[in-house]
């Protein structure tokens, strides 16, 4: 436990400048290096990888939420012509999990299934009807145990705990932090808002199903391709669970159709694509039903909070209590993070003195929960965010005001100790205001119309590396080429938020390339160095910050025999848009491939590896790294909702989102972060839930309510609201010429800020996602009547 | 055997069962592998190809049924006017992960076939049922319209 900490300044003021006195390809509106492979159809998935005599596996899964397996038979599958491979859990004992410190995972199920859907078997066959049948062929028994549905029940009983041996029954993670004195804050608070909020439970859903493709090669390597954003992590669990020595294994990650979180654990089928590879000696693939990814999930998740804020007369906040309890489904994936960002991550951008937080992460017999974009602090965010609506409320002040008065500052520590460099919230508030109208809005539209705004910040990368160790996070090598053509090697994972692109643009700028003199090789264990992949919006501050250091290791190169050849001091040659040129006199100038080759015969073959690793962080207690970062982003959102009393229905019409990503390397990309994330976002608010039945007395306990995107609306071009984004740089010090992340912060406010929109339109608070309106009709019922409910104080 | 009539070329396809969706034997026995699948439900659009020029799922088109109708899929675009689109697709930044887009595409190149200055209203019809999880329908919005006004302004 740590006391109250000082705020204290840091005193860093400028980030690193172009390295040409000004920007060639950085902050252009450059296209993206695979925009015409995506727009011909010519781009390569895992699902269009074909090999000869390939194989396609399926799973058998469980139909029970929670129960032991008595037997497993597999013999009557095996004869079936067609069949190559049947393996079961017996065939990959070794437990896993993204985090080390909780494996709990196994490939296929050792002795117990935790959810409906749990993987039970596999089969590789020579097509998907024949695995199929097989499927049907494999007799199990199983003996029913009790399912747990509510995570209410999986803090009180634990008897069968989900996880056996568990110490903590069937808790997955607790955590209790008090920085300050809350309570005695709290206390002498002029005023404090009190009230339980509920977050429900949302999925990824990307439009590409997880594909994997396993090949044993003759030279004893086992290839995977799969459709992971964390390629090294893959590979690192292959070694483990299939005892191979990792450099026998090759992970390569083709064009990724969309994760968002949702594909960052090892999973199931790319186990099982290798052993049934290794055993059969044939290709395997295996591609999930959309049916399928519902079930392997790994979604936001559903969170019950309770929040104590309060703030003195003026409406300065004195203390932020909350009391979290998250339903984690069947394993713990990356839960031990999602606890502490429940927590952690809410320090910013308003300055509280006082914060406790109590977060406890239980087992469920459901799919398993993970990381879904804004991974663990999208939820009380929400709840945060509407606490401070309200108080603004109490004290009379506008919450733009209010948080403009509660505004941390840069260059300050937070109260849990965490260090934020730049911080251009203001700056983003007073773009939402002029941007949305609001002035003339906030309380002055007609009854049914409001608007509504939020405030939140998040990483970019986080110093807690997922397995603790010394090395690089980031490494990148680039390579120079007599064709002049610079090569770029790096371990990230491009999902579609464009981090090859942006690889290729600081490579660009640094040698003065224009973008087609710069190709890039992504996410490929054998020809790419290490990097920890695409989670925790880390790419582009990190992997960035890499391709900038390996790439002025090679400009010094260049520079230097180009001055020779020119005849001027190495410092005085600029080299930009395929040139390499004398500052003083631009006719002295010869074209960079001529410019590569002066410096190869100078320094012979020309490459540089360069890597990155995140300067000391976080507070001085146990978890106190979990949630430390760099550098912080920070975004308002402003939305305007109409709220149908006939109906209940919500209507987002529009979305001003103003976003500090510190400097936008690619702006066009960043806007299309900005509108992705907060299209997610609001479709959190009402058209989203995954739920399963959980009455366990229902004959279809545990089973999804909704596993396909019929029933799991996600939306369309018509539900989607009129998003305009705003760019703000706060230019950091520790980014890539200033550069933050921009791919999840933009997500976080949209939920708030259309719940602060509805009271704005209606005078009800709605506290409890999803906003469906029965839900919405119940509260605007009960405001009209005078009853104070759950949904309104 | 089949006949499939593919981006003016013949097929002639063995022991494929009739009631076989044509993405399948689009992405598995003839390599075109730009239509994708998402959902094999008629739910996504991400399989979106064109049928006698109409735009149509894949997913849901057993490849007994097709006769004598031609298909053309993404790697066919040919036209003047499925160009401007794509270049515009580029331009706008439409694609993100891009997995949507051959799909997102192939029913705007219908769109502006039959409407070749479509209003927003008519775009969102046309294209409302072709999902993108990353969230890029303001610029897909956007870049037919780009479309529309290269193409009509190629054939003045
Ligand atoms: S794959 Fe055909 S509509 Fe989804
Ligand atoms: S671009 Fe990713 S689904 Fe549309």
């Amino acid at each position: 436990m740590a006391g109250g900490i000082e705020r204290k300044s840091i005193n860093r003021t400028h980030g690193p400048d172009a390295p040409h006195g000004e920007f060639h390809r950085v902050g252009k509106r450059a296209r993206k290096v695979d925009g015409i492979g995506k727009a011909t159809g010519q781009a390569v998935y895992a699902d269009d990888i074909q090999l000869p005599g390939m194989l396609h596996a399926k799973t058998l899964r469980s139909p029970h939420p929670h129960a032991r397996i008595v037997s497993i038979d597999t013999s009557k599958a095996e004869a079936l012509p067609g069949v190559h491979g049947v393996i079961t859990g017996a065939d990959m004992p070794t437990k896993y999990g993204v985090i080390p410190w909780t494996p709990d995972e196994n490939a296929l199920a050792v002795d117990r299934v935790r959810f409906v859907g749990d993987e039970v078997a596999a089969v590789a066959a020579v097509d998907e009807d024949t695995a199929n049948a097989a499927l049907r062929l494999i007799e199990v028994e199983y003996e029913v145990l009790h399912p747990y549905l509510d995570p209410k029940e999986s803090l009180e009983r634990h008897d069968p705990a989900i996880h056996e041996g568990n110490k903590k029954g069937n808790i997955s993670k607790h955590v209790e932090l008090e920085f300050g004195d809350v309570a005695a804050a709290l206390a002498s608070s002029a005023h404090v808002i009190e009230d339980d909020y509920a977050f429900h439970g949302t999925a990824h859903a990307p439009i590409e199903p997880h594909c994997a493709v396993a090949q044993a090669g003759h030279d004893g390597v086992l290839t995977l391709w799969s459709s992971t954003q964390i390629p090294h992590y893959v590979h690192r669990a292959l070694a483990k669970v299939l005892d191979i020595e990792a450099h026998r294994i090759r992970v390569i990650q083709p064009h990724l159709g969309g994760a968002f979180g949702g594909k960052s654990d090892p999973f199931y089928f790319e186990f099982c694509a290798c052993l049934l590879a290794m055993r059969t000696g044939r290709p395997v693939k295996f591609l999930l039903t959309r049916e399928e990814t519902f079930y392997t999930h790994r979604g936001r998740h559903p969170m019950d909070m309770h929040f104590k804020t309060g703030c003195d007369a003026d409406g300065k906040i004195t203390a932020v209590d909350s009391k979290i309890l998250i339903d984690g489904g069947s394993y713990s994936s990356f839960g031990l993070v999602t606890t502490y960002y429940a927590g952690q991550l809410l320090c910013g951008p308003c300055h509280f003195p006082t914060y406790r937080f109590d977060s406890t992460r239980v087992f469920t017999n459901k799919p398993p929960c993970g990381p879904k974009r804004g991974h663990g602090s999208v939820q009380p965010r929400f709840a945060l965010e509407i606490q401070l609506d309200r108080l603004a409320t109490k004290v009379g002040l506008d919450p733009i005001e209010f948080r403009r008065r509660n505004f941390q500052g840069s260059n300050v520590e937070t109260v849990n100790g965490q260090t934020v460099t730049s911080n251009g919230f203001v700056e983003c508030l007073d773009t939402i205001e002029t941007a949305s109208g609001w002035k003339d809005k906030r309380g002055k539209l007609p009854r049914g119309r409001g608007i509504g705004m939020a405030g939140s910040m998040y990483i970019s990368g986080t110093n807690y590396a997922v397995y603790p160790n010394d090395m690089p996070q980031a490494g990148i090598v680039v390579k120079l080429d007599r064709s002049g053509l610079a090569m770029v090697y790096t371990g990230t994972s491009d999902i579609g938020q464009g981090s090859s692109s942006v690889m290729a643009t600081i490579v660009a700028e640094e040698l003065g390339l224009r973008m087609d003199q710069v190709r890039v090789v992504a996410a490929d264990t054998d020809l790419t160095p290490v990097d920890l992949g695409a989670y925790s919006s880390r790419i582009t501050l990190m992997a960035g910050n890499a391709a900038v250091d390996a790439s002025r290791k090679l400009r010094k190169q260049v520079q230097e025999a180009v001055g020779e050849h020119l005849d001027v001091p190495a410092g005085r040659v600029i080299l930009a848009d395929g040139w390499a040129f004398d500052a003083q006199d631009g006719d002295k100038r010869i074209p960079s491939r001529e410019a590569f080759e002066l410096a190869e015969s100078k320094f012979e073959t020309l490459a540089a590896a360069g890597s990155y690793n995140t300067p000391e962080r976080g507070g001085d207690y146990r978890g106190g790294t979990i949630g430390a970062s760099p550098a912080y982003s920070f975004t308002a959102h402003a939305a305007e909702v109409e709220v149908d009393f006939e109906t209940g229905e919500i209507h987002v019409e529009k979305v001003w989102i103003a976003h500090d990503c510190g400097r936008a390397i690619s702006p066009v990309q960043v806007e299309g972060q900005i509108e992705g994330s907060t299209y997610m976002g609001v479709a959190e608010v009402a058209l989203e839930d995954h739920a399963v039945f959980d009455d366990p007395a229902h004959p279809e306990a545990g089973l999804h309510m909704r596993p396909s995107l019929l029933e799991y609306t996600i939306p369309t071009s018509v539900d989607t609201p009129e998003l305009e984004a705003h760019i703000i740089e706060s230019i950091d010090p520790e980014g890539p010429y200033g550069a933050k992340e921009a791919g999840e912060g933009p997500l976080h406010g949209s939920l708030p800020a259309v719940a602060n929109a509805i009271y704005d339109a209606t005078g009800v608070w709605m506290t409890k996602l999803p906003f469906t309106p029965g839900k919405v009709l119940a509260a605007l019922r009960a405001h009209e009547s005078g009853t104070p409910t759950g949904e309104e104080a | 055997m089949v006949t499939l009539r593919i981006n003016g070329r013949e097929h002639q396809l063995d022991g494929l069962d009739p009631e076989m969706p044509l993405l399948w034997a689009l992405r598995d026995h003839l390599g075109l592998t730009g239509t994708r699948f998402g959902c094999g439900k008629g739910q996504c659009g991400a399989c979106t190809i064109h049928v006698d020029g109409k735009a149509t799922r894949a997913c849901m088109y057993p490849i007994g049924s097709l006769g004598e109708r031609t298909v053309t899929t993404i790697e066919g675009l040919a036209s003047q006017a499925d160009q401007a689109l794509q270049d515009a697709w580029v331009e706008h930044q439409v694609p993100q992960c891009g997995y949507c887009q051959a799909g997102q595409i192939m029913t705007a190149a219908e769109l502006l076939a039959n409407n070749p200055t479509p209003d927003d209203e008519a775009i969102d019809t046309a294209m409302s049922g072709n999902l993108c999880r990353c969230g890029t329908y303001q610029r897909i919005r956007a870049a037919i319209k780009t479309a529309a006004i290269k193409t009509a302004g190629a054939k003045r």
